[in-house]
């Protein structure tokens, strides 16, 4: 079963309407509505705050301010992860960033609570913000750590002197800007009241047990009178990692009136308060001999951060597994503005970096006169080079290899700006990608019913990546059932808690777990059964057992898994299994266990417009064994897609004078559409098992995709046209000036 | 709430009558009002259902040229074969905008009178004269990339999105307005628009008792006709530059030509200079260079969009050259 290519077990409830997300659930009956009214000044103070008229307004049930919001727990920092602490919201006067909530306002229908959020009154007192990136770049500080733990700057031999000797040299400066999750699903809740103490909260999240964590902290409830209830999740990215103002509204909303109630963000609400990707600017430094081995790398960035909630993205920490140098520097630095909390959006740290680092290899590539395919293998490391252990199953030069033959590499046009086809200016370009795999505790339980039906229960989610399927197969395969006597069960704090969905580590997380839970129940089962001389297995060798389509089998004799529970567990019987944290299993420290890859992408530029269009794309993938070949390669193409867009559209611009976001909707903040995307791409997964990574062999892929993808994109644009852009995305006014003349 | 009244037209003239009183607007496809009416930029006290009037039709006039009626859908107008081809830059241009579900609803009409996609203009916390008169232009020092280079005022600095238009533009189109007493009036498309000056928030010179019937399109120029819109990403995205052109050549010598740019204005631009730069010069890219530069020559540029001065230019010339060294 694991392997193979099976639709998507939730596929038709999803395609009828019948899978029920946060805000549409309705087993607490009728809900009241929420409209969360948005500070309009970045920085200063609320001098003034009316709520008389809104009050007044039909259908109003409450609004709720600073001045009459319950007290609530504080943002707790000893608690490891930001997504488990408590997020108080309207605790007090001061205005942090624009949009800020100032007010929730709860009514009978939608239409009321937005109506009447236009009529509370609020005055400012507006101080002077620090909004603009460019303005404090240069005011920076060091934080203490960087995102997940990493530290903050490393160093290795002596980078200063490798690169002043260096025969060939690149010393760039890029700039990436801020980007947003954006699922299609916008953030949203909805809080019902149970009994006299419970609150049963239907949220979109991709980490259940932080949800609980984060709500029962914030309204300083016991954590086990608050249920998480998320059963699909239309898409995170990052973004509802952490629950955000709609579920610590609605709840706290909830518990004052006695009454369900449920808030979404509008979609412009979104660009506001969920935070986004920092926006960076980064140095590159590549110092090498004429034979292409590097001697020196150095990567230095400066990123925004939220004065108040401190998010240093791990940019600059990619390069550091990535490829040989024996002088090497690694820095972050963060210049606070007040603007929304950075936080993480897909392949935080990667998906910036691998941009700078992998557009600097091909600038290194070009003044070596070299390939950028055989650059890059030449500079294949033998151990990690900062960490100094081995690589657990580290495959990037088969990924080039084979990424160059399928694609046609060898007819890259050797010289920039050489090849035009009618209009368009043509050119390929390649990248290198690799991410660090995780692993995260997870425990699953595994029940096999009288009837002889598998139900897998955990708190682990399905962002739309494909869960349940995959559960099914893992599921399907350790007992030994066929897909349809596998049922799965997620996203409901009251499961056995998991890490949920994020990092790439939920599938092997919750494979992992559910692999480990089937075999210590089919040791149960078989040890009722070898035991028990009603049973035909009765004396046989368990070590022969063969458990398939419901039966288990030793050698001629075999007998129904259903038969056995009967006799045995008349309710049925369970098991659990469990993933342990990365920091307890030894391989995690002893091995650098990362996936890898290779994109090439061919582009056209208009000759006369700078008008950029992609024209085909293959990645080829190294991420261990892949559970199902099917979803694989929608979150592969999905991220790699995510990088196209990266580097040729995405972009949200902040007005200097407010602190505003400009561009907050999809009209004016631009992803690619499929007029962008060609048919022809494609992503290859090469056959693999990581021994060091689990049990299962697989890895993380939900991430990898989108890793230097979009500079293979833009070492694309640099081939069809000569011009190099470091200032992403690559937009029509920065090729323009470089486009030949009209002729 | 704001609530509002809503009826189904059912006779063309009492609609006129309807939607004259205070308050009232027109709706057909809704797929620019509605989201207005949601963000608390429009707030109409009534309004008037006139997709069901019978004004869908697309007729032959006598004089060779088309009817098209207000009603009828983006879609139909770009798939209906008398418009495809004769009337290619129209069609082309329709099947440029938006998606294929909001040309299914768009109508003719409305496209005409849609309005500007100014970010400033949809944020209610922000300044826009056009939004809330004396309110200011945010958009002036602030993020404008996607506004005007011509035209503009100190007051505001919008364009107007349709593709639409500007292939009318150059079409030589009338808009045929109804008054509610049944009098008829025709407008040169090029008069239908108003420049911003100090009034950005009066668009056009539709009057409060009139409604949009239908577009006349007169006979077509000889020779070749082309859309060309310039955008980031490949679709779903309004036009950081368009060019209208329809070009006459004769042996290498330009015979007529009618040039209208879209996004780069808060109207569809029709360039006469452009096209007094082009009559019976070569057609060559010296000629078409003069004309972009005719065409260009008052452009102000207010920041992030400099560069759509040049780009207008370029798109201009590569445009022309297609139309004249193919008919």
């Amino acid at each position: 079963m694991i392997g193979q290519a099976v639709n998507r077990v939730d596929g038709p409830l999803k395609a009828t309407g019948r899978a029920a997300y946060a805000y549409e659930h309705w087993e607490a009956g009728q809900p009241l509505y929420g409209f969360i009214v948005g500070a309009t000044i970045g920085k200063g103070r609320i001098t003034r705050i009316d709520t008389e008229d809104a009050e007044g307004a039909p259908g109003v049930q409450l609004v709720m301010t600073y001045l009459n919001a319950p007290a609530q727990g504080p943002r707790d920092e000893s608690i490891p992860f930001e997504y488990w602490r408590a997020q108080p919201m309207l605790t007090g006067p001061d205005i942090h960033f624009y949009g800020e909530p100032v007010a929730l306002v709860v009514a009978e229908t939608f239409e009321q609570a937005r109506d009447a959020a236009d009529l509370v009154e609020v005055e400012y007192r507006a101080g002077r913000g620090r909004f603009d990136f460019g303005e404090f770049e240069d005011d920076t500080y060091i934080p203490k750590t960087v995102n997940a733990g990493l530290p903050t700057d490393t160093a290795v031999g002596d980078f200063d002197a490798g690169f002043a000797g260096a025969e060939v040299k690149v010393d760039q400066q890029y700039t990436t800007p801020y980007e947003f999750s954006m699922p299609i699903e916008p953030n949203a809740s909805m809080v019902a009241p149970h009994g006299d103490d419970d609150l049963v909260v239907y949220v979109s999240c991709q980490i259940t047990d932080a949800a609980r964590d984060s709500v029962a902290g914030t309204l300083m409830m016991d954590p086990e009178r608050v249920h998480i209830v998320t059963p699909f999740v239309g898409g995170g990215f990052g973004s509802k990692l952490g629950i955000h103002s709609e579920t610590i509204l609605a709840a706290m909303a909830a518990r004052a009136l006695g009454r369900p109630v449920k808030v979404t963000l509008t979609r412009q609400q979104v660009f506001q308060l969920v935070g986004m990707r920092p926006t960076s600017s980064q140095r590159v430094r590549l110092g090498a001999g004429h034979d292409g081995r590097l001697a020196a790398i150095a990567h230095d960035v400066t990123m925004h951060t939220n004065p108040d909630v401190e998010y240093a993205e791990q940019t600059a920490a990619t390069v550091r597994s990535l490829y040989a140098a024996p002088h090497r520097l690694t820095s972050h630095r963060l210049t606070a503005l007040d603007l929304p909390r950075g936080t993480d959006v897909r392949a935080p740290g990667e998906a910036p970096g691998m941009l700078s680092v992998e557009s600097a290899m091909d600038e290194l590539a070009d003044a070596l006169g070299m390939d950028p395919v055989e650059l890059r293998i030449r500079n294949e490391p033998t151990v990690d080079p900062e960490r100094n252990v081995p690589y657990s199953d580290r495959h990037l030069v088969e990924c080039l290899r084979e990424g160059a033959r399928r694609f046609g590499w060898e007819n890259r046009p050797a010289t920039p700006a050489s090849v035009r086809e009618g209009r368009w200016l043509i050119g390929y370009g390649m990248s290198a990608a690799i991410r660090g795999h995780f692993q995260g505790p997870t425990t699953v339980r595994v029940r096999l019913e009288p009837d002889g039906t598998a139900v897998i229960q955990t708190d682990m989610t399905d962002i739309g990546t494909g869960t349940y399927t995959i559960l099914t197969q893992v599921g399907a395969e350790g007992l030994g059932l066929p897909l349809e006597r596998v049922r799965i069960d997620l996203g409901r704090s009251d499961h056995p808690s998991s890490w949920g969905s994020g990092g790439s580590w939920g599938a092997t997380n919750s494979s992992t777990a559910v692999h480990r839970a089937c075999a210590a129940l089919r040791t149960k089962l078989l040890d009722a059964a070898l035991g028990d001389t009603r049973s035909p297995l009765h004396g046989q060798d368990p070590s022969a057992a063969v458990f398939s389509d419901g039966d288990v089998a030793i050698g001629g004799a075999s007998e129904a898994l259903r038969e056995i529970v009967a006799r045995h567990h008349p309710d049925g019987v369970e098991a659990e299994g469990q993933t342990r944290f990365m920091g307890d299993d030894p391989n995690y420290s002893d091995y650098s266990i990362n996936t890898y890859g290779a994109h090439f992408a061919e582009v056209g530029v208009d000759a006369d417009t700078a008008e950029t269009r992609l024209r085909r794309m293959l990645s080829v993938f190294s991420v261990g064994r892949v559970f199902n070949p099917k979803t694989a390669r929608s979150q592969l193409i999905g991220g790699m897609i995510w990088g196209v867009g990266a580097a040729l559209e995405e972009e949200a611009v902040v007005d200097p004078r407010s602190g505003a976001f400009v561009n907050r909707d999809f009209a004016g903040y631009l992803v690619p559409v499929h007029g962008d995307i060609p048919a022809d791409i494609d992503a290859v997964v090469l056959e693999g098992y990581d021994d060091k990574a689990n049990p299962l062999g697989a890895k993380g892929i939900g991430e990898v995709g989108i890793c230097g993808s979009g500079a293979a994109v833009a070492n694309a644009v640099f081939n069809a046209t000569g011009v190099r852009v470091r200032d992403f995305p690559i937009t029509i006014e920065k090729l323009l000036p470089g486009l030949p003349a009209m002729v | 709430m704001r609530s509002f009244t809503y009826e189904r037209a059912t006779d063309t003239r009492a609609a006129v009558a309807a939607a004259a009183q205070p308050g009232a607007k027109f709706i057909s496809g809704g797929t620019n009002l509605l989201d207005l009416m949601k963000l608390d930029i429009e707030y109409p006290s009534h309004l008037v259902d006139i997709s069901r009037l019978p004004l869908r039709d697309i007729e032959e006039l006598p004089d060779g040229g088309l009817r098209i009626g207000a009603q009828a859908r983006n879609s139909d107008v770009a798939a209906d074969p008398r418009v495809r081809t004769r009337y290619p830059v129209l069609s082309e241009a329709l099947v440029s905008g938006a998606s294929g579900q909001l040309r299914n609803k768009a109508s003719t009409g409305g496209n005409l009178v849609q309005r500007t996609r100014c970010p400033y203009f949809y944020d209610t916390a922000a300044g826009c004269n056009k939004r809330d008169p004396g309110s200011g232009c945010a958009a002036i020092g602030g993020f404008n990339r996607i506004h005007a280079i011509l035209g503009a005022s100190e007051s505001c600095i919008a364009t107007h999105p349709s593709d639409m238009a500007v292939a009318m533009t150059a079409l030589d189109a009338e808009i045929e307005l109804l008054r509610a007493d049944g009098s008829v009036r025709r407008v040169a498309i090029t008069d239908f628009y108003r420049l911003p000056g100090d009034t950005p928030h009066i668009e056009n010179v539709l009057g409060d008792d009139e409604m949009i019937t239908g577009v006349l399109l007169p006979p077509p120029l000889p020779g070749r006709q082309i859309y060309r819109k310039v955008r980031d990403r490949a679709s779903y995205e309004f036009a950081l530059v368009s060019v209208a052109a329809v070009v006459s050549a004769d042996r290498g010598t330009i015979r007529e030509a009618r040039v209208a740019f879209g996004g780069v204005a808060h109207k569809p631009w029709r360039s006469v200079e452009a096209e007094d730069a082009l009559t019976d010069h070569p057609a060559r890219m010296d000629t078409y260079r003069a004309a972009a530069e005719a065409a260009l020559r008052g452009a102000v540029g207010r920041g992030d969009n400099d560069f759509k001065i040049e780009l207008a230019k370029r798109t201009l010339c590569r445009t022309l050259a297609q139309a004249a060294g193919a008919s």
